[in-house]
């Protein structure tokens, strides 16, 4: 921190140059507050948060949970962080998968996986995300309508309403109950010691074991396990129907993220020394054994850092959304703006909404790469 | 490349495409797959479609593939957007001032900072010369019409042109001795970064009206450039302090027994070699600030993706989305791999000249 000893190793010049910073900083602070008061009382703003209790009275595209026009804009702007937590994490998820398959495939000495992995990147990361969804949603809005859906083996049905998928007939408690259970696996697993890979094939287990139970004892009686969409009159029935929206957001981003996580996967993979790789061969491990016993353990030590920084772009890109119409944070935060007024505040909600995202991935990357590091190695 | 090391390389490809059964089979699975893929993408997009404007009554027939004739009868909307017709040249040849400056900038003779500066400065103000008009008998075009393929260049240089020295200096000031600048610069970094560019944009936008005084606001694009600026500037900072952490202490050491004072030691021994370790980084920044200009359509710019938007929104040519989106999609695509390929290209040579 500052002390006095600091003050007196400077220089006049220097001190008189931080406290002309300091008074400009000063200005622009007061000059700020004074142009809001004036704009704000021009505008007939009062400022506050009291507009938060205030209904809303306009509707947007999509909601996890119940909403209706007569929702306060608390619950509204709540939604839409729930909304972009949402489709930032199931993004994520699936960007990191496909990711480290594409990174893998680029990695691997057959030419053929090569050359289509190459492919993949250079045509998804060199266009922008935004062209990527909006393309993605014009093509999945020229569908045909719900009477000529076009349909996988009557499970799933491909309309411009959107995707219909079957859906297991869970009751929302046990889903919940489902979700505690896996979190709490995971942070068990975490904390046995066992390596990290062995720790997540586990985990994956474990969640397909413990939905599986759900299955068998939590289905409702009389209804079958599965919920299947069908066609009745003019929309689909049952079964879970996927907007448009969501749909081109989250095919947009992973497919986008995956190239990017896919050059860090290759770039941790280039790294291990040729030698471990030798080694390995010469105790006899096959090609699978060799990536998932020395290349994968050593290339996520130096993979976590930049993977992490993708992590966070990936939840920060969530906001192009709004392009269409996806009612993310951003989109209900301009929303709000343009119907409330309460410029200054809404603003605030949405600079707070990413801190704390940011915050919270920078902390559980962070924690992974301690959990990574080799004893000895670094701080 | 000469005929024995096409050969070993040859020999090469093959024991590791052919290796085992299985590197066999996925090889040769892949390659039909990819070869099928292209022989459909060339069948639409050229052997079964049609290409000029007069023709688009073919489109509607059963066979037929690809419609460019919404590029041939709209290309104009798409390039330029609402930039007055008969002044099209103008904008065509300010584009060519920027893509000629990024090219420029690519030839190692212009890496020294009065080239580069200068060749930056003249680019830009040739382009603004020009665009903007009002001088030398041209018409005047104000900024809300740009737009375009030139709106996007625009955008783009003039980022890169202020977000430089401001990353420079947001640098210097994190490097600092004094507390007070260190402590600003790490705000001021570590806010926007953890921002999405998209709230910083609107910010500008929509959030500074209200904040300044009349006086200072200004137009709205030039409020949006220069948050785009500071954005760019606060990752471009880091990619610098990279290039500081580079260089050994004993350089400044060197510099002090020389009898150099402190700004001379930064001049002429530092930032060179800051400049040369942080290259490679500066280009991929460059490239992502390319492909980032495209989410100003949600501020209420008519760029690239908005005047693609406009083209098949009317009349006939609302059928033919995904040609329009296509096109634009290639031209993004054209410069981000032609820029992406040249900064790896710098890479490998880099590596290179240290072994």
């Amino acid at each position: 921190m500052l002390g006095w000893r600091d003050f007196r190793r400077m220089t006049t010049g220097e001190i008189a140059l931080q406290i002309c910073v300091l008074l400009v900083l000063v200005v622009v602070v007061l000059s700020a507050y004074f142009s809001a008061r004036i704009n704000l009382a021009e505008l007939g703003i009062t400022s506050g948060f009291s507009f938060l209790e205030r209904d809303t009275g306009w509707s947007y595209s999509f909601s996890l949970i119940e909403r209706s026009i007569d929702d306060t804009y608390r619950k509204t702007l709540l939604i839409g962080f729930l909304n972009t937590l949402f489709v930032g994490f199931i993004s994520i998820f699936f960007a990191t998968i496909l990711g480290f398959i594409i990174g893998t495939m680029r990695d691997s000495a057959n030419p053929g996986l090569k050359t289509i992995s190459s492919v993949y990147v250079q045509i998804f990361r060199n266009i922008p995300l935004i062209l990527q969804i909006v393309f993605l949603y014009s093509i999945l809005i020229h569908f045909p309508g719900p009477k000529q859906a076009i349909s996988i083996g009557d499970m799933i049905f491909m309309s411009n309403r959107g995707i219909m998928v079957p859906i297991l007939t869970l009751p929302l408690w046990s889903v919940a109950a489902i979700v505690v259970a896996c979190l709490a696996l995971g942070v068990v697993l975490s904390r046995s010691g066992i390596s990290i890979l062995k720790a997540l094939a586990l985990w994956l287990v474990g969640v397909v074991a413990m939905t599986g139970l759900a299955v068998l004892i939590f289905t409702p009686e009389g209804s079958s396990a599965i919920s299947i969409p069908y066609l009745k009159g003019l929309r689909f029935r049952e079964g879970l129907t996927l907007s448009v929206e969501l749909v081109a957001m989250i095919v947009g981003i992973v497919l986008y993220s995956a190239a990017y996580i896919g050059e860090v996967v290759r770039g941790g993979l280039d790294e291990v020394p040729k030698g471990l790789t030798e080694a390995g061969e010469s105790l006899g491990l096959g090609r699978f054994g060799i990536w998932w016993t020395i290349k994968m353990p050593m290339a996520l030590r130096s993979m976590i850092p930049p993977l992490g920084n993708q992590w966070i772009f990936t939840m920060k890109a969530t906001t192009v959304g709004v392009a269409i119409g996806f009612s993310d944070l951003f989109y209900i935060v301009s929303t709000s703006i343009t119907q409330s007024g309460q410029t200054l505040e809404l603003i605030a909600i949405l600079m707070g909404g990413f801190l704390a995202v940011n915050f919270a991935v920078a902390q559980f990357v962070t924690l992974l790469n301690a959990r990574l590091a080799l004893k000895g190695y670094g701080s | 490349m000469t005929g024995a090391a096409t050969k070993t390389w040859l020999t090469d490809w093959q024991r590791r495409a052919f290796a085992t059964p299985l590197d066999t089979a996925l090889t040769i699975g892949v390659g039909l797959i990819l070869a099928w893929l292209a022989w459909i993408a060339l069948d639409w997009a050229l052997l079964r479609a049609v290409f000029r404007a007069e023709d688009v009554a073919l489109c509607k027939e059963a066979n037929a593939g690809a419609c460019w004739s919404v590029i041939d009868a709209r290309h104009r909307l798409i390039l330029f957007g609402l930039y007055p017709y008969d002044e099209h040249w103008r904008s065509t040849l300010a584009a060519a001032a920027i893509i000629g400056t990024v090219v420029l900038s690519c030839i190692p003779w212009f890496w020294t900072a009065t080239r580069i500066t200068a060749t930056w400065v003249s680019g830009f103000a040739a382009y603004y010369l020009l665009m903007e008009g009002s001088i030398l008998g041209l018409p005047q075009v104000t900024t809300d019409k740009w737009g375009g393929l030139s709106l996007v260049l625009f955008l783009f240089s003039s980022v890169v042109l202020l977000g430089m020295p401001m990353g420079l200096g947001l640098a210097l000031m994190r490097r600092s001795r004094l507390p007070l600048l260190r402590l600003v610069a790490t705000l001021i970094i570590d806010f926007i970064r953890s921002l999405p560019l998209l709230t910083t944009l609107f910010t500008a936008a929509v959030v500074l009206p209200i904040l300044l005084p009349d006086w200072l606001q200004g137009d709205k694009i030039w409020r949006v450039i220069i948050a785009f600026a500071l954005f760019f500037a606060c990752y471009q900072a880091e990619v610098f302090r990279g290039g500081f952490q580079a260089i050994p202490d004993g350089q400044y050491e060197a510099g002090r027994a020389l009898g150099l004072g402190k700004w001379q030691i930064l001049i002429a021994i530092i930032l060179p070699q800051v400049f040369r370790h942080a290259l490679p980084a500066t280009i991929n920044m460059v490239v992502v600030t390319f492909k980032e200009t495209a989410v100003v359509i949600i501020i209420g710019f008519f760029d690239l993706l908005a005047s693609a938007s406009a083209a098949f929104g009317t009349g006939d040519w609302v059928a033919y989305y995904m040609e329009t989106y296509l096109f634009v999609a290639f031209i993004y695509w054209a410069f981000i791999t032609s820029l992406g390929r040249y900064g790896e290209y710098l890479k490998d040579r880099m590596r290179q000249e240290e072994h």
